[in-house]
């Protein structure tokens, strides 16, 4: 029999002001080692949180996620948590900007507390910009991000869009 | 088209003689700094893409401090690979530790913020240089690594707010009570992607010092930065104080430049506040909160570690005794000095405080005055989160320094208005 592939799970934090103190404290900025940072993502908003996360999954919350400190480190230990997606209702300033450097796509669903709920399996095709719930059997549109963003994103991040950048001018000149 | 000082100083960075408000630019940065926590990162991500390379040594400012002294073996090594690259690379303005502070107060006091320059750092509070009429605000490690390397990065041009300061402060209420009455009426995102514009005759009356509290908090309503007109106060400030050049721009707004929202404080009317858990924005008159309990006092960093807010806290403390654990932290070498020349040192020695090193440390739950669960401190620092100095359940109280160095002598919530 063919195994059954498991869909991404939503885990839902229904709270604005999620703040980079509670997805990584500042006790572990002692390294930046992102699967040592990993073990600790969410520690003050969720202690369970490291244990139920399976590859893939998605994390949802209300306005403003990621407010407070510029450390990346929230970002990297989100990510080498295997953490597929984040989907906030908004998020703050430097954390979207992060995201976005690091090639991690900020996805901005305005009703995300209403359309998903905690344990909802959900599938999201970043190109067409859908969310799918496969629980509830819903499809909702997000935003894509500005073009400019994309191409970060697309080249895996900021350096390597820089570097890209770099080797198109050496290109060019020769 | 009239433009926001904002605006006017990202046009000028940007090569535009224009911008609006959402308008996506590359703009030259004219300094950058980074320091122990978030440096390091950005040093390995430039090695790792073959970048290793600084895009002008003389614009670069580094300073261990979240961590400094080591406060163990980790950041130690973080430590280890700022104090090498900055070497290695000859980073003229690296400030290891003897001379290293807390960033945002060393920067402005070593003379390296000017106006109407285009700063950023990786740390949120660098939205504090604002208060010099520059356009200042926080990135995180690789965008850091992005700016060594070129000298450029990418912004989105944004909106501003104006925020107009009428009125005389009432003896006993400082710049910390006016930035948490702001938050406390627009909330943590009320002014999210937005350049906080601050004007007025209560900002005209207030000390550079003073000026950078306001400023440094703008981060804790979401903005992108803080920015304060350039006056004489200003002027006097940088006065033989640059470092390298010595010219810098001048720009202000224009009458009629169009601001996203606008709001008034009548600073006359405020009493002293203290910000509640776990929110920069549960900020409550003293008079509707005195006697709560605390554990702690906690008087520093870049928000309030300057020899003004020493200044405050000793003529509050002289002669009285605390009555909780109470830290003292000067935010740099320099005001450390001060502090001992000025007799300071002495008021908090006699009052029972103990005096640290120039550090953030506990500012961040970091070291050097931790909390256990279940403890309370009253802070003069800029956060209140979940966990923020310490285990998840203790409890950080926002306020002045003056507040909190009648919180220390009171061991609870107390009015400073009564030791003036």
């Amino acid at each position: 029999m063919k195994e059954r592939t498991v869909m991404p799970t939503a885990h839902v934090y229904k709270r604005d002001h999620i703040n980079t103190d509670e997805i990584i404290p500042a006790r572990y900025l002692n390294t930046d080692d992102p699967n040592e940072l990993a073990r600790h993502c969410l520690e003050d908003l969720d202690g369970s949180f490291v244990k139920k996360v399976r590859p893939g999954d998605i994390i949802v919350a209300g306005e403003d996620f990621g407010c407070g400190s510029s450390r990346e480190h929230a970002v990297w230990a989100i990510r080498a948590a295997n953490v597929g997606a984040v989907v906030a209702q908004s998020f703050a300033r430097i954390f979207y900007r992060n995201c976005i450097n690091c090639g991690f796509y900020p996805i901005e669903l305005p009703k995300a507390l209403e359309l998903i709920e905690d344990g909802d399996q959900v599938s999201i095709d970043f190109r067409l910009g859908q969310i799918q719930n496969l629980t509830k059997g819903t499809v909702v549109g997000f935003d894509p991000l500005p073009s400019f963003a994309l191409e970060i994103i697309r080249d895996g991040g900021l350096l390597e869009h820089i570097k890209k950048g770099l080797s198109r001018q050496t290109n060019r000149r020769c | 088209m009239p433009m926001t000082i904002t605006e006017k100083i990202l046009a000028r960075a940007s090569g535009n003689s224009q911008v609006r408000p959402g308008q996506l630019i590359q703009a030259e940065v004219d300094m950058v700094m980074g320091h122990d926590v978030t440096l390091p990162p950005a040093i390995a991500m430039l090695e790792r893409h073959g970048l290793d390379r600084v895009f002008d040594r003389d614009r670069i400012v580094i300073t261990p401090d979240h961590f400094q002294p080591a406060k163990d073996i980790a950041s130690a090594a973080l430590h280890k690979r700022l104090d090498q690259w900055a070497r290695r690379h000859r980073i003229t303005y690296y400030y290891p530790l003897g001379r290293a502070g807390v960033c945002h107060a060393l920067l402005p006091e070593q003379g390296h913020i000017r106006p109407g320059e285009v700063i950023v750092g990786a740390d949120s509070h660098t939205c504090t240089y604002g208060a010099f009429a520059a356009f200042s605000t926080g990135i995180g490690s690789t965008e850091l690594a992005a700016v060594i390397a070129t000298g450029r990065l990418w912004f989105k041009v944004p909106a501003s707010m104006r925020i107009e300061l009428t009125g005389r402060l009432p003896d006993g209420v400082f710049s910390k009570d006016v930035i948490l009455e702001v938050i406390r009426r627009i909330g943590t995102d009320g002014a999210r992607y937005m350049a906080m514009e601050f004007v007025g005759p209560a900002i005209g009356q207030m000390s550079m010092e003073a000026r950078m509290t306001i400023t440094n908090m703008a981060i804790e309503a979401g903005a992108k930065s803080g920015i304060i007109p350039f006056d004489d106060v200003t002027r006097q400030y940088l006065q033989g104080r640059l470092k390298g050049r010595q010219d810098y721009m001048v720009f202000e707004s224009d009458p009629d430049a169009a601001y996203a929202s606008s709001l008034n404080v009548d600073c006359s009317m405020l009493e002293p506040m203290v910000a509640f858990p776990h929110l920069p924005s549960n900020g409550r008159p003293i008079s509707t909160c005195a006697g709560l309990g605390m554990d702690q006092a906690y008087i520093g960093s870049c928000t309030n570690g300057r020899i003004e807010d020493l200044r405050i806290a000793a003529r509050i403390l002289k002669g009285h005794q605390v009555a909780i654990r109470t830290l003292v932290v000067p935010a740099t070498p320099t005001i450390w000095r001060r502090a001992v020349d000025e007799g300071l040192m002495d008021v908090f020695y006699d009052a029972g405080c103990v005096i640290a090193a120039p550090t953030c440390g506990a500012c961040l739950g970091g070291f050097m005055g931790v909390l256990a669960a279940g403890e309370r401190c009253i802070s003069t620092t800029n956060r209140n989160f979940v966990g923020r100095m310490g285990h998840p359940n203790s409890e950080v109280y926002l306020a002045s320094p003056a507040t909190a160095a009648a919180s220390a002598i009171e061991g609870r919530l107390a009015d400073p208005r009564r030791y003036l």
